[in-house]
């Protein structure tokens, strides 16, 4: 591993991500350690609904577990990943989540990003509420129960 | 002791029992009309670690999570 595969983690910020900080900077490290390929995953929130934007909370041991172990399975491809998540208030409009793979050869990246970004949606530890009228309502019809869900029950 | 959280929108303060597996953990929760469908529908972690199985033994010092269902991006 180089210098910066070593030391990757999720990046976490209060509210809206600053999107042209991040990829920028995401692009100019890893362009230089000859990576052919770098994807961008960019999710802005819509005004829909009548909200007025969204909220996270996330649960950090667990999304750096997660994280680390898709850093390694995209390393069996010599490619990495990468993530950046708002925490707390995101207003329409605005940047919660950006997500990118780097890899030597495109295929593996365009394959990547798509399951990485499928599966942080799936499986990551944040929860996500609607901002309405001041109020945080849980979106719970579009959360997907983690696998394993129901032992206590 | 273990110690529980409820994490994301459950809402519930930590708790801290004398309990010595998940089974007794679920009948105590079990007791609580307000957790029945968080229990149906998270999953637990023991000690930041994701199980899938009911029949770990947990010992003082253990930290359980239940994490509802998520949504990402």
């Amino acid at each position: 591993m180089n210098q910066f595969e070593t030391t990757i983690k999720p990046e976490l910020y209060n509210n809206g991500l600053p999107v042209c900080e991040i990829t920028n900077r995401w692009y100019e490290n890893y362009k230089m350690i000859n990576y052919g390929a770098i994807i961008t995953f960019v999710g802005v929130v819509r005004d829909e609904g009548g909200i007025d934007g969204l909220s996270f909370d996330i649960y950090e041991p667990i999304l750096n577990s997660w994280f680390d172990a898709w850093q390694k399975k995209a390393k069996e491809k010599n490619a990495i990943v990468l993530i950046a998540h708002s925490k707390g208030d995101v207003l329409n409009h605005q940047t919660s989540y950006i997500a990118a793979v780097c890899s030597p050869k495109r295929r593996v990246a365009l394959e990547l990003i798509d399951e990485f970004v499928e599966d942080f949606k799936a499986n990551a530890p944040i929860w996500k509420y609607d901002i309405i009228d001041g109020n945080r309502i849980y979106a719970q019809d579009r959360s997907t129960k983690i696998e394993g869900a129901g032992i206590l029950s | 002791m273990v110690t529980i959280e409820f994490l994301g929108p459950i809402g519930k303060a930590p708790l801290v029992l004398d309990i010595k597996n998940l089974n007794e953990l679920s009948e105590i929760l079990k007791e609580d009309s307000d957790l029945a469908e968080w229990l149906q529908n998270s999953a637990v972690a023991v000690n930041d670690v994701l199980i899938k199985d009911k029949n770990i033994v947990l010992k003082s010092g253990d930290k359980v999570s239940l994490l509802p269902p998520v949504c990402g991006g």
